[in-house]
């Protein structure tokens, strides 16, 4: 006794191609969205300040370390403080609107009686008194993001000879800087099951512009940690 | 003497002689048929509740960690992996029965084969339940598979972990399958049994599983093959699955566990409870559904033989072990199992040697094998010995190990014992419904072990043990007909 209509027959064909296709879209959907190379890469937030990474390290040749000034001795690069800044900008471009924030960061930081002209230069007597103490501190923010149980060293990369532009990209051709790599575990170990090729030498660190020519010449002996403990610690 | 469809233990009929195939039909049939018997409803409704027991047990220990259960240091495992052990184990009578004992021609193994395939899978279902919420981070718990992943992580192929995870998830595949596929002949019975509109429903569910199924020889010619295959399939399994979950112990290092008899041991504890299991089980059946012509005492007689050899051969691995803790020197492993017998687990290890090794000697009488309450208390003895053995291998290893100052005792807390109780309640909840939904006796199969499958029943009257014709090249006789394991 038949039930079924004989173009039930289909029924597996189809059921396979659906599966097949569905599997297959569901997979690929998956691999590409739900992975940081979908979610991290190209995230750039908008800066309290339009600070230019193509003007300062691109056009006027700063050093990375100039701002990032830890970034040989300590785990964090660091974010540089306001005194960084003005130590050009007391000068330089002082009726700049955009550097406004970074004028009264560095205002801020005074008790109102000692807000003065030579203290505050470029922020209008009015605006002096009204400034608070928070707002001594820029809040910049932060782009590459690494979460808390992963333990990362800038310092000790650095002095391996981990060139900047392996991890954060061409950061002197970024108008506004963006995350470039996908920062995920997998990327990581990419690089710690196989260093070689992606070292270089110490000086030339911060070169944005560094081509390896014949051999590597390594910084030091290099053996990157794969045991889960090397980074979450 | 197995050719033979009618008779190949003996010279008892299988099935009560005069049985004809429509009785056959109806009795199996009607079971999925009319409406459940007071008795299936009060079963089922106890089974659902522990069911419940279960979802809430693991609903609290997702929702506070593996804290809620008795497991510390030095006891890290401890009920979650007993129960997993005692579960696959008693699936491994399922694959036994099934496919070992079809390709040995052992045709007894028909009436309970379908029981048994099924208890097979809602067990294993049931066991790996354990190792998926043991691990404290449950939505971490894919970690288990290989899937490609962007931390570029993998399962550490190097551990016994992974393997068991390989050989259960393989088993409980192959196990499904070879049960859906005896399943078809019978579920196009019961497609074919749905006359009335009323029924309608009920004719298009049992139709879609029957997947078309007419009875043509070219279906029992595929079906057959197909069958075989499986079974072939299915035979080294019976041997790996539990060799494998043995390795999780016996490739450490803890005195206890350190041992190359496991695999063999575990195999043989695997077969002994899984037997125990289904004996339990198919007295209740055959005594609530009235199967006493199909489930005779020949059934019941050979699986306590298989208990007595199979309950020996785990009492000679425990003895064993205690030969090889005194001959190898090794004060460690003397330690523990001096410990085992007279330490603080005593108490465990003598149930485990009284039900597992001490009840089963009975079976070597046969007024204690053929006496049916007798064989139910056993088997639920047995049952109860084999939970200990994995207990005491398990937690009497641990809690006193290399450092005097880490020893310790554990102590079962109620969300233990409500865990281990519910997956009782999710196994007989699978079970009941299988019961309410499923034929329960392979129909198809079992009409091959009737006098009339004999191609040459007609030609010898009264006399079914005697196939000299058959081997004749001038007979010329008709191919068994719709019998699963005829030609």
């Amino acid at each position: 006794m038949q039930i079924f209509p004989r173009s039930f027959n289909l029924l597996p064909a189809i059921l396979g191609l659906g599966l097949a296709v569905g599997g297959g879209a569901a997979t690929a959907g998956v691999w590409y969205y739900f992975t940081p190379k979908h979610t991290h890469v190209g995230y750039a937030p908008r800066q309290p300040v339009p600070y230019s990474h193509w003007l300062h390290a691109g056009q006027l040749g700063m050093d990375c370390r100039y701002c990032h000034a830890n970034v040989e001795r300590s785990p964090e690069a660091m974010i540089p403080p306001t005194q960084t800044c003005m130590n050009c900008h007391a000068q330089v471009r002082l009726d700049s609107g955009a550097l406004a924030p970074v004028r009264e960061s560095w205002c801020a930081q005074f008790p109102p009686a000692q807000r003065t002209d030579a203290n505050c230069p470029g922020v209008p007597a009015e605006r002096r008194a009204r400034l608070t103490v928070a707002q001594a501190a820029i809040p910049w923010v932060r782009v590459h993001r690494l979460p808390d149980h992963a333990y990362f060293d800038h310092s000790v990369h650095v002095t391996a000879g981990v060139g900047c532009v392996e991890c954060h990209g061409r950061v002197d051709r970024m108008e506004v800087v963006r995350q470039e790599q996908p920062l995920s575990m997998g990327w990581c170990l990419d690089c710690h099951r196989d260093p070689t090729g992606r070292l270089r030498p110490p000086s030339e660190v911060t070169n944005m512009n560094w081509e390896p020519s014949g051999p590597t010449q390594q910084a030091r002996p290099v053996r990157p940690p794969q045991t889960c403990s090397g980074c979450h610690r | 003497m197995s050719d033979g469809p009618i008779t190949s233990i003996g010279e008892k009929h299988l099935v009560r002689p005069g049985a004809t195939f429509r009785e056959i039909t109806d009795s199996i049939s009607v079971v999925t048929e009319t409406s459940a018997p007071r008795g299936w409803w009060i079963a089922f409704l106890t089974a659902a509740t522990f069911l419940g027991i279960l979802g809430a047990a693991v609903g609290w220990l997702f929702w506070k960690g593996v804290g809620v259960w008795g497991n510390n240091s030095p006891v890290g495992w401890a009920w979650d992996i007993t129960n997993f052990v005692w579960w696959v184990g008693i699936g491994h009578a399922g694959t036994l029965i099934s496919a070992v004992l079809f390709l040995f021609r052992q045709k007894w193994r028909t009436s309970i084969n379908r029981f048994a395939e099924a208890m097979t899978i809602f067990a294993v279902i049931c066991a790996l339940l354990f190792p998926g919420i043991h691990v404290g981070r449950v939505w971490h718990a894919y970690y288990m598979f290989p899937l490609p992943n962007s931390m570029s992580l993998w399962p550490n192929f190097k551990s016994p972990l992974l393997w068991d995870i390989f050989a259960v998830g393989t088993y409980f595949t192959v196990s499904l399958l070879f049960w859906y596929v005896g399943l078809i002949p019978d579920l196009a019975t019961l497609r074919d049994r749905c006359t009335t509109a009323a029924q309608g429903v009920r004719r298009y569910v049992y139709g879609l599983f029957a997947l078309g199924w007419r009875g043509s020889n070219r279906h029992w010619s595929n079906y057959e093959r197909a069958y075989m295959i499986l079974a072939a399939l299915s035979t080294p399994l019976v041997l790996s699955v539990h060799s494998v979950v043995s390795f999780d112990f016996a490739t450490s290092v803890e005195p206890g566990w350190h041992t190359t008899i496991f695999p063999p041991y575990f195999v043989a504890g695997a077969v002994f409870s899984g037997f125990a299991m289904v004996m339990s089980l198919i007295l209740v059946a055959r005594v609530v559904y009235k199967l006493n012509d199909l489930v005779t005492m020949t059934h019941i007689e050979l699986m306590n033989k298989i208990m007595l050899a199979t309950g020996s051969l785990v009492g000679y691995a425990y003895a064993m072990e205690f030969f090889i803790a005194w001959y190898s020197g090794n004060p460690y492993e003397r330690y523990v199992f001096v410990n085992r017998a007279l330490g603080p687990y005593s108490w465990a290890y003598w149930t485990m040697i009284s039900c597992n090794v001490i009840s089963p000697q009975f079976f070597w009488f046969k007024r204690f094998r053929t006496n049916i309450p007798f064989s139910f208390v056993l088997s639920i003895f047995i049952n109860i010995g084999m939970w200990f053995e994995r207990f005491v291998i398990i937690v009497t290893s641990l809690h006193r190990d290399f450092v005097p100052a880490s020893w310790g005792y554990f102590h079962p807390t109620a969300v233990d014992i409500a865990t281990f109780m519910g997956s009782l309640g999710l196994f007989f909840t699978l079970f009941l419904l299988f019961i309410r939904w499923v034929p329960m006796i392979a129909i198809a199969e079992l009409k091959g072990v009737l006098p009339q499958a004999d191609p040459h029943h007609g030609e010898h009257h009264g006399k079914h043990d005697k196939h000299d014709k058959r081997d004749a090249p001038t007979e010329g006789g008709e191919p068994a007909p719709a019998a699963t394991e005829g030609a």
